[in-house]
């Protein structure tokens, strides 16, 4: 019998991350899009950093930032009374610094591509700028935000190195589908490797195909 | 009354504009590309920052404490590119700016797109477009309403027709218009002042008749046109020149034929005959 709870915690983690980093993401990349500030090479650099540092490189310094050793985590420790490294929490927080850019980079794409007259046009109607993301500029990138959700669901699903090195691997509570099948190949469990594997490989390309699909079908629709 | 007295420097050209409207009146803002038309209008609605003073009857909308929101300058905006939001349908997309739906109806009415009210902007075409973008811009009942070469991209009979709507809503509506354009006759038909722009200055302001007839009323023909080949024929040498949307071909001699160069604009007159209107 297959224990499917690696994967179990494997969803529960990358939708507590997509949602999380939906909601900080969704003010950050409409700025992003919108500023001409001095701030923003900056501001993109450190958001897309994730992309090009090794999970482990990321991993330490967060292990390093949130154990009880640090401010931050001391901090957490004192006054809540949680720990935030080898448990769930951890993982969570790892995970939405891990999948920020697969976040933030569609949305922003998005956003940029919006005719700025079109934006315009909802200001001098007397709309505020929330007014508008939510009315005009969210409902002309369905594909962005679609892409932005699902990538940032699966890149989180399947992330394995920063997962190990904040959580470990605690069946229940941070051995996550990645982290079990590095585990079965290293004890020689071939047979339950290749299961997860193929379950692992079917679910990505299923995901990723449907929202080629839904893009595909949408330009259709609005006639791009 | 709207007092405008504003300037903002570029990397090529100082926008240094100082120009009083009465209210109630269509003005023409007219100038080369890079003259700083569409910018001084942008300014004119909050859309672009800039130093000096804008007053609008009594409310302050600029000055070096006040920088009043495009949200709360009550302009009425319509785009070159239309600029609708393809994710609501005509109506909505009137209904989005205030939830008035007889004024939509109306609106739409004038327009004649009422049976058009359920489709989405794509499925129209760009005279459409854009008249839903005019009756758009009036939902907020403007006092001000900014036209930015709303009529360059559409053909001349649907020009036509939405010259005559713009001008119905500007009085219906007795807003204070600001027309960018480049096109003489649309000046002359529905503006009552032409101010003319150049490298960010103000270099001619009058009535369309002042500013625009360069031949000052006499009886003399003075087209503008552009030089397209010089043909010889026989011991004689023709120019031909488009003017507007003619070709016409006209008789010059060879020491003529030798200075003009293909391409270049040229003036066409004549003198001292007595022209006939053929209808």
């Amino acid at each position: 019998m297959i224990d499917f709870t690696p994967f179990m915690l494997s969803f529960k983690l990358a939708f507590v991350t997509t949602v999380i980093l939906f909601v900080v993401s969704l003010p950050l990349s409409w700025y992003l899009a919108n500023t001409t500030s001095k701030i923003k090479p900056f501001l993109e650099t450190i958001t897309a950093l994730p992309i090009v540092l090794p999970p482990s490189v990321l991993g330490f310094y967060l292990l390093w930032a949130l154990s009880g050793n640090s401010v931050v985590g001391q901090f957490f420790e004192d006054n809540f009374g949680i720990s935030l490294v080898f448990n769930f929490t951890g993982l969570v927080i790892a995970s939405c610094f891990y999948s920020l850019p697969f976040m933030v980079q569609p949305l922003q794409g998005g956003f940029e591509s919006l005719n700025k007259n079109m934006l315009e046009a909802s200001y001098l109607a007397g709309k505020s700028r929330l007014i508008t993301l939510l009315r005009v500029a969210m409902p002309n990138i369905k594909p962005s935000l679609l892409s932005a959700i699902i990538v940032t669901f699966a890149h989180t699903v399947g992330e394995f190195g920063v997962v190990l090195m904040i959580g470990g691997s605690i069946p229940n509570e941070t051995k996550v589908a990645s982290v079990a099948i590095y585990e079965m190949v290293e004890v020689m469990d071939y047979e339950n490797a290749h299961i997860y594997s193929a379950i692992m490989l079917s679910m990505s390309f299923v995901v990723l195909l449907s929202v080629y699909l839904f893009n595909r079908s949408y330009k259709k629709r609005i006639g791009v | 009354m709207i007092e405008i007295d504003i300037e903002k420097k570029f990397p090529q050209i100082e926008l240094r504009v100082k120009l009083d409207v009465e209210n109630g009146s269509f003005v023409a803002v007219s100038g080369n590309s890079g003259s700083g038309k569409t910018t001084l209008l942008r300014i004119l609605s909050g859309l672009e920052e800039a130093r000096g003073v804008i007053r609008v009857d009594e409310d302050t909308w600029l000055d070096n404490k006040t920088y009043k929101a495009p949200q709360l300058r009550e302009i009425g905006f319509v785009f070159q590119d239309y600029a609708l939001f393809p994710n609501m349908t005509v109506e909505e997309n009137l209904l989005y700016v205030k939830k008035d739906k007889s004024l939509a109806k109306e609106l739409l009415e004038i327009v004649e797109l009422s049976e058009f009210k359920d489709r989405y902007p794509q499925n129209l075409s760009g005279g459409q477009k854009q008249r839903v973008a005019l009756a758009r811009a009036m939902m907020s009942r403007p006092k001000i309403l900014i036209l930015d070469e709303p009529l360059s991209a559409l053909d001349s009979s649907m020009r036509k027709k939405l010259q005559d709507e713009i001008l119905i809503l500007h009085k219906k509506f007795n807003t204070t218009s600001f027309l960018v354009s480049h096109d003489v006759s649309e000046i002359y038909r529905m503006c009552d002042r032409v101010v003319v722009l150049d490298s960010g200055k103000i270099i001619k302001d009058g009535t369309p008749k002042e500013v625009l007839l360069k031949t000052s009323g006499s009886q003399k023909f003075s087209f503008e046109g552009e030089l397209l080949e010089v043909v010889k024929a026989d011991v004689i040498y023709v120019a031909i020149i488009a003017i507007a949307r003619q070709i016409v071909e006209i008789v010059i001699s060879k020491d003529e034929a030798e200075k003009l160069q293909v391409g270049q604009k040229v003036r066409v007159g004549t003198k001292a005959f007595a022209p006939e209107i053929f209808v």
